[in-house]
């Protein structure tokens, strides 16, 4: 005979310590907005699930890496030839990690055509901003790690720049480096940005950018929630659970797929082992994400009037960043009206520097 | 006072070039009078501060051209071809003024320059031979790190073969005129212009560069020696040397050549151009050492090659077989060791490392076997995995479509 602290018959034993009921009825009332830019939605899941597979892979090769000069290159040689299937997890790290920013940097530009960054949405487009730049952070750092001679000058090149900002960068260079150049004190502490610093910050900052996306549910594009308003019908919506997450479970096989096609025909390379007495290679350069300002930096002169060229560009591209963050702030002007093409602008704008700038860095 | 501090400005450097009349003088002038002042803007001593007055004598302060070149101030006009050697040795013989410029440069280049063939036959009146403004020029002296320089390593072949591969200027002589020739076939050559390897041999380096003089016959061994070391040691303690020696025959000569050293290798062993068959018969003891040393370092040669292949068709396919390649190069060492074996004259020596290597040629194209066959696995492990994926995939359209095919479509709700 049941007693009243007992639960009702009909609930089991995970819902009665989980709660379930309350997660399904959650999910069973989101909808996503189905309109010609649904597609969009997608990439947001493929960060997050190229991120999952990063902190698997990087685990997984956590067993074998040893993060000083002397053994970092050898256990990364030892990842890729003795372990069962090391080649795999190392090659699936690095092009999922490639894969990964470029899903963000696509994330981010259909937030920016969609208009999905307004109000209440803009803590929600500064978390991401600030995800995608740990996304680049992760890659700084985990470029040196296999400690071989191209990272090694292109991890010299990167911090070179940071040195050259005006004021700190001195001291941001050396910190970075733990001392005047790249060496074994640089390679411990981007190890431990790598695997400590920055998933932990990633992770707070995931959780509180998927909060707030919960919070607020998808963004319709305001032009096609018009075009409904005016036909007096509401914009047509999907269930997120079943519908939307299956569709994005494709998405996510879809990437699986790309990532073996490219782990298994294009294994990451480990080239040679970074020697800091040897010249550096000719036509070295930082990860393709890094291409654009770098060709920037080298297009611009060394002196611009009273100024060194290369200050000049750093403080360019940090007022560019600046004014990018602030998108949702200067997007809507003061009596409430969108700069509907100043955004359109600022985005193509920025989309084609990135792209030609870019390709321009790779091959020239 | 704005005119005047301009004045100032303009006339602080023209006054510093004023000091030095010689140049002044001759950049205004014409043709060979002007030329040298213009070249000396380029040579190392302008750089040291020396003039024009240091070598032909003069005042360089004096502002009338009578006074600066007259006799009662040193002037001395063109320097006798068989005064140049002394002129220089003035200040490169002197330890004490070499000191204050150049404090790591020799300053026995005189007393090399009179050992030489160049030097004793200046000193006997020859003013065809070459002095230092012949290989060093004249006027725009340039550092011998200085790729401009005609006696920087890379050019030092072209310097001396402007006299040495000049029939006419070398008839009377009585010595070829083909080893510049000879040399641009050489291995040395191809090191030094093809490689842009500082290090390698050029005329100099066999020959001396102030105390130039060929070689003796019994000393060509200990020439070679400088740099190839080991061979010129087992080349000491062979049957060969005492019979050359005794042939009066000019050790690595005999077979090597001089100017026109070719790529060595098995060929020079057996076959019909094996150097050994000058001397050996094919059917006697030395012939069919000479054959067996040939044969076993064609066997490594080809092993190493048949590895080379295997393993860069598997790094091309993006296979990690960079620890193969390492041993590879210790394979490719063994070769290099059994090629100076050569030179004990000895088939147990080329031997061992042969063995060693064809032991390691053996390992390599095993791990490149391997990777191959790693590679074809990874395809066909991708190719199910797609498979797999392709599926799963199906499946969840197909789950999309039964759910959306009970419920009404994302389409229908329009309007709710």
């Amino acid at each position: 005979m049941a007693t009243a602290s007992e639960p009702p018959h009909d609930t089991g034993w995970f819902e009665e310590r989980l709660g379930l009921a309350s997660i399904r009825a959650f999910l069973a009332h989101k909808m996503v907005p189905v309109h010609a830019g649904t597609m969009w939605y997608y990439f947001g899941g493929i960060t997050l699930f190229l991120f999952v597979i990063q902190v698997l892979t990087g685990s997984l090769l956590l067993l074998y890496y040893r993060p000083s000069p002397s053994e970092a290159y050898e256990s990364v040689q030892f990842i890729m030839t003795r372990v069962q299937f090391g080649w795999l997890i190392r090659s699936i790290h690095s092009w999922s990690a490639n894969l990964m920013i470029l899903a963000a940097f696509i994330h981010m530009f259909s937030v920016v055509f969609l208009r999905a960054f307004r109000r209440p949405r803009e803590l929600t487009w500064l978390s991401g901003i600030a995800l995608l730049g740990l996304a680049l952070a992760f890659g700084f750092s985990g470029y040196l790690l296999p400690w071989n001679k191209v990272s090694y000058f292109a991890t010299k090149v990167g911090t070179d720049m940071a040195a050259a900002m005006p004021a700190v960068g001195h001291q941001l260079a050396r910190y970075l480096r733990g001392g005047n150049d790249v060496g074994g004190a640089t390679l411990t502490r981007f190890f431990g940005f790598h695997v400590a610093v920055l998933p932990g910050i990633t992770t707070l900052l995931l959780l509180v950018h998927l909060v707030l996306v919960q919070k607020h549910g998808m963004s319709s594009p305001p032009a096609v929630t018009e075009e409904y308003s005016r036909k007096g019908m509401s914009m047509p919506q999907m269930p997120f659970f079943p519908n939307f997450f299956l569709r994005e479970l494709m998405a996510w096989y879809a990437a699986l797929a790309v990532l073996g096609v490219l782990a298994a025909i294009f294994p990451w390379e480990l080239g040679a082992k970074a020697d800091p007495f040897a010249p550096a290679p000719a036509g070295i350069r930082p990860e393709w994400y890094f291409l654009a300002p770098f060709y920037t930096l080298k297009l611009i002169p060394s002196h611009i009037w009273l100024f060194e060229g290369e200050l000049v560009g750093l403080l360019g591209f940090g007022l560019l960043v600046l004014f990018w963050v602030a998108l949702p702030f200067w997007a809507v002007n003061r009596q409430g009206m969108e700069r509907t093409r100043w955004v359109t602008g600022a985005g193509v704008l920025l989309l084609a520097y990135l792209t030609t700038f870019s390709a321009l860095g790779y091959w020239r | 006072m704005r005119y005047a501090l301009l004045a100032m400005i303009f006339a602080a450097p023209l006054a510093a070039e004023a000091d030095d009349t010689c140049v002044a003088c001759h950049s205004g002038l014409e043709g060979n009078l002007q030329a040298p002042a213009k070249a000396f803007a380029n040579d190392i001593h302008a750089r040291f501060g020396f003039s024009c007055a240091d070598c032909h004598g003069g005042d360089r302060n004096a502002t009338d051209p009578q006074e600066s070149m007259s006799k009662a101030r040193g002037f001395v006009g063109k320097i006798p071809r068989t005064a140049v050697p002394e002129r220089c040795a003035r200040c490169h013989s002197d330890a004490a003024l070499m000191q204050k410029s150049k404090p790591r440069q020799r300053v026995d280049q005189m007393a090399q320059y009179r050992t030489s063939v160049h030097g004793k036959r200046l000193a006997g009146g020859d003013t065809k031979v070459a002095t230092c403004i012949d290989c060093h020029s004249v006027h725009d002296i340039r550092e011998v790190k200085d790729p401009l320089s005609p006696v920087h390593p890379l050019r030092i072949p072209e310097t001396c073969a402007r006299c040495h591969a000049d029939a006419a200027h070398m008839a009377g002589y009585k010595i070829p005129t083909d080893q510049f020739a000879g040399y641009r076939k050489s291995v040395h050559w191809n090191a030094l212009a093809q490689r842009g390897d500082l290090s390698a041999p050029s005329c100099a380096s066999c020959h001396g560069n102030h105390g130039a003089a060929p070689p003796e016959v019994a000393s060509v061994a200990a020439v070679c020696g400088t740099c190839h070391v080991m061979m010129e040691e087992l080349y000491n303690k062979s049957p060969h040397q005492p019979v050359f020696a005794a042939m009066g025959a000019a050790g690595c000569v005999v077979c090597h050549g001089n100017h026109e050293i070719r790529e060595p290798g098995p060929q020079m062993l057996a076959g019909p151009n094996a150097v050994c068959s000058q001397c050996h018969e094919a059917t006697s003891v030395g012939g069919i050492a000479a054959a067996e040393m040939g044969r076993q370092i064609t066997s490594l040669e080809k092993a190493l090659d048949r590895s080379d292949a295997i393993l860069s068709s598997a790094q091309q396919s993006g296979m990690e077989v960079s620890e193969a390649l390492l041993r590879q190069r210790e394979a490719r060492e063994n070769l290099v060791k059994a090629a100076v074996a050569v030179h004990a004259f000895q088939t147990a020596a080329v031997h061992k490392p042969v063995a060693e290597g064809l032991a390691i040629a053996a390992e390599t194209y095993k791990a490149g076997t391997s990777a191959l066959q790693e590679k074809r696995f990874r395809r066909l492990g991708l190719s199910v995995s797609l498979i797999a994926i392709a599926l799963t995939m199906l499946g969840l359209w197909l789950a999309i479509r039964t759910i959306e095919g009970r419920t009404r479509k994302p389409s229908e709700l329009a309007g709710r």
